[in-house]
Parts: C-alpha cells; structure tokens; sequence
C-alpha cells in the first residue's frame, strides 16, 4: 500500500495521454485532459497523508492531534480551479473549430492554409 | 504522420516516462509517513496565529494569499476568454434569422415542456441552495468550505430556474450587468484589499483587519473579507459563463416556443 | 482503513480507464461526472474535506455542464450545416 497511490498517479497520467494521443473528437480530447490532470491530485494527496491523521480543520479538534498537511491540499485547490478553467476555454476554442472547418476530427484538420 | 507512428512514439515515451518516474520515486517517503516541516508548523500555529480553526482556508487566502490571488484571476480571464469566443459573431446573426424555419420547427428539436413535478421541484429547491451557497461561502474559515466551493454552488442556482422552464426570468438574472459588476466587484476587491494591508501593514496582503474570537464567523480578519470577495467572484463568473453557452440556444426557444 | 484506501483507488484507476475509453462524448460526460463523484469520495477518505467539496462542485457539476453545453451547440451547428447543404442542393 504504500507506494500503490504513486503509481495510480503514473497511471492516470499514461492512460490520459493515450486519450489524447489515439483521440478522433475534440470534446473527448477535453475529457482525456481532464483524467490527465487528475493524476496530480493524486500525487499530491498522497505527499501529504499521514496514517492516523485528522482533516486539517481543528473545530472541535484539540490543536496539536496529528493532522495531515493542508499546504498540499491549497495546492490542490488551485488545481481543481483551474482545470475548470482549461475545460470552459478548450471547449469554447473547439465550438469555433467546428464552426470553422465543420469537423470535430483532429486529424482531418490540415496545416495552416493560405 | 499517420496514427500508427503516433501511437508507437507514445508507447516508447511512456516507457521512458514510466522508468524516470520509477527511479525518482525512491527518494519519496512511503505515503502515510509525512516528514516536511510545513504541514505540522501551520497547524500547530494558524489557530493561534490567526484565529481561524481551517487552516486550508487560512492557507489559501492568508499564508499563501498571493497564490490565491493569482488563481482568482486565472479564473477572470478565462470567463472573459469564453464569453469573446463564443459571441455572436454579425454573419452568424444574419444567417440564423435565415435557417431557423428549417432545422428548428422540427419535433426533435423542440424541448419538451417542464412537467409540472419538475417545475415545483426546482423552483422550490432555488432558495435553499442559495442559502447553502452562502452558508458555504460565510463559514469558509471555520468549517471546510469558502470562496470557490460555495461560489461555484450558488451559480448553479440560476440553473435551476432555466431547468424549470422559466426562460425569461432566467435571461433576465443572467444577463443582467449586476453579474458583471458583482464579477468586478469580487476580482478588484481582492487586491483592494491586498492594498489596504500594504497601507496599514507594510507588506501586500498582510492581515490587517480584527481578528475576532476564534469560533466565531468574523473570525480572521481580512481572511473572512478576502472569502467573500472570491465567492462573489466565483459565482458572478460561472454564471456569466453559463450565459456564453446558453445564449444562443436562449434566443431560439424565447423566439420559437413560448 | 487500510483496505478502505485501497479499494477507493483501485475504484479510480478503474473509472478513470472507463472514461478514457469510451469514445461517444456524451456517454463521457455522464463517466467524467461519476468519476469527480469517485474521486471527491477518495479525498474524504483521505482526510481532505474541503478539496472533497470543491471536487464535487467542480468535477461533477460544472464540468459535465459545459460538456453537455457545448455539445448540444455542436449538434445544432451540425444541423444547420446540413439544413444548408440540403437548401444549397435543391437550388
């Protein structure tokens, strides 16, 4: 167990980067991306556990109870917005590619033209 | 180059990616043993320090305020981002007027009508969740919550009103500039009050407001006043980016069913 | 506790494969929803309440939002373009 969640952090990266890679829709693309990013929330939840440890919140909670850190998990705050963020723009970018060009395929899209 | 070089260029990267993970993985400790400093000196101190009893929330918005700054506005930019990339663009206006008759009279493309359970149900359901926003938003720096939880909670609300078939009203709160003013309002208030610790306290962002009893919910000082300005933010935002998506779709049914 | 941990990831791994390989995007937006529900569920397990929270409110509801947005705007597109085809066929 303990280097399992390591390793499931490897694994969604992989399995994320083959979505994006073997992908034929831009949408799916987008999804790939966002299990791809997941793998970081992982990682860095991982960092900061400790066995035995309480939630960083201390109502009710004597200070001083071991508790896991909670500078791993404002990182990990951030993240989450910001894959929000990523997610609305690719999917506003890939509304103006199909208005465009009229295919969602990232492989018919030829080089630029003209 | 064709698919079958792209797939086998993965495989070989991902064995290399997989091999340099493995090797640094070594100098990790096993998960469950934390050893760094951080984590314990904060939550050890923040209470003390700070008087608030969530030290994630103290984290984001006091210790590492700057950071949060930053991410608030990533999250402006890209609303602004998605709103310019989905506008109406003028030969699309025209065209629209031109097309409707023909794809959107058909069966398939009319929605059906809200049924009367789902009418009640979500028109019921508006005013708690806009008070479980705020109540998420009000008690960031006691319980887990905040800004950006409670913000994303209370813009879903306005989702509520368009899932029960009330259209106009639904354009008429998303559309209206109090949105955008509210979303202005959040953004600038988080550097207003950057600037006001650097006016009373000498650095940027120091927390310069009262600090209150611990426990209570104007504990923190500018903790409490930085969460609300997010909240603000987060939800004016979100539902500004609703509005992009929907818009188009908005005018259609306003025009042709109702 | 321990085998608590273990099967939430094993649980993620598994939903994470399922998401990457279904193919239909809107089948997708239902999966990337389950699979924010499994991960928020796997930050509380791991004792992080308020990233669980915003999991939740992000990775299971905005998120398939805008996916389904943007996928019913796709559809009307694509359905214009043939409504014009047909019409630029006919004349």
């Amino acid at each position: 167990m303990s280097f399992f969640p390591y390793v499931l952090a490897a694994w969604l990266f992989i399995i994320g980067l083959y979505g994006i890679v073997t992908s034929r829709n831009f949408v799916h693309l987008v999804i790939c991306l966002a299990v791809l990013q997941s793998s970081t929330y992982v990682l860095l939840l991982s960092i900061g556990y400790r066995v035995g440890g309480v939630a960083p919140v201390f109502a009710g909670v004597k200070v001083g109870t071991p508790a896991v850190d909670p500078v791993v998990q404002a990182l990990m705050l951030t993240d989450i917005v910001v894959e929000a963020t990523v997610v609305a723009l690719l999917l506003a970018l890939a509304l103006q590619l199909q208005k465009h060009t009229n295919t969602l395929d990232p492989d018919k899209l030829k080089a630029l033209e003209g | 180059m064709n698919r079958r070089t792209r797939l086998v260029f993965f495989l070989l990267s991902a064995a290399a990616f997989a091999g340099v993970y493995l090797w640094g993985l070594k100098g990790l400790p096993p998960v469950g043993h934390y050893r760094g400093p951080y984590g314990d000196v904060l939550n050890r101190v923040a209470t003390y320090e700070r008087h608030v009893t969530d030290v994630v929330t103290a984290v984001n918005f006091d210790y590492r305020g700057f950071d949060t700054l930053g991410e608030e506005f990533i999250l402006f930019m890209s609303v602004v981002g998605g709103t310019v990339l989905l506008r109406r663009q003028r030969e699309e206006e025209k065209s629209e007027h031109r097309d409707e008759s023909l794809a959107d009279q058909s069966p398939e493309r009319q929605a059906p009508e809200a049924s009367d359970a789902t009418r009640v149900l979500t028109l019921a359901l508006v005013g708690p969740l806009v008070v479980f926003g705020l109540y998420i938003v009000a008690h960031g720096q006691l319980t887990p919550g905040g800004g950006f939880q409670g913000g994303v909670v209370l813009a879903t609300a306005p989702l509520l009103v368009y899932l029960a078939g009330n259209l106009k009203k639904f354009k008429q709160i998303t559309s209206h500039t109090l949105v955008e003013v509210t979303e202005a309002v959040g953004a600038g208030g988080y550097l207003a009050i950057g600037f006001a610790g650097l006016i009373l306290g000498g650095s940027y962002l120091r927390n310069v407001a009262a600090l209150g009893k611990t426990g209570m919910i104007n504990s923190g000082g500018t903790i409490a006043l930085i969460n609300l300005a997010t909240g603000l933010e987060v939800a004016a935002g979100f539902v500004l980016l609703l509005y992009a998506f929907l818009e188009q779709t908005l005018e259609i049914r306003l025009r042709g069913g109702k | 506790m321990l085998f608590l941990q273990f099967t939430i990831l094993s649980f993620v791994a598994v939903t994470a494969t399922a998401v990457v390989l279904t193919r239909d995007p809107a089948k997708q937006a239902i999966g990337i929803s389950f699979y924010g529900l499994v991960m928020a569920l796997m930050f509380f397990i791991f004792q992080a309440p308020d990233v669980a929270l915003s999991q939740i409110v992000i990775g299971a509801v905005a998120l398939p939002l805008m996916i389904l947005l943007a996928l019913t705007k796709i559809r009307r597109h694509e359905e214009e373009e043939q409504a014009r085809h047909k019409e630029k066929k006919a004349a």
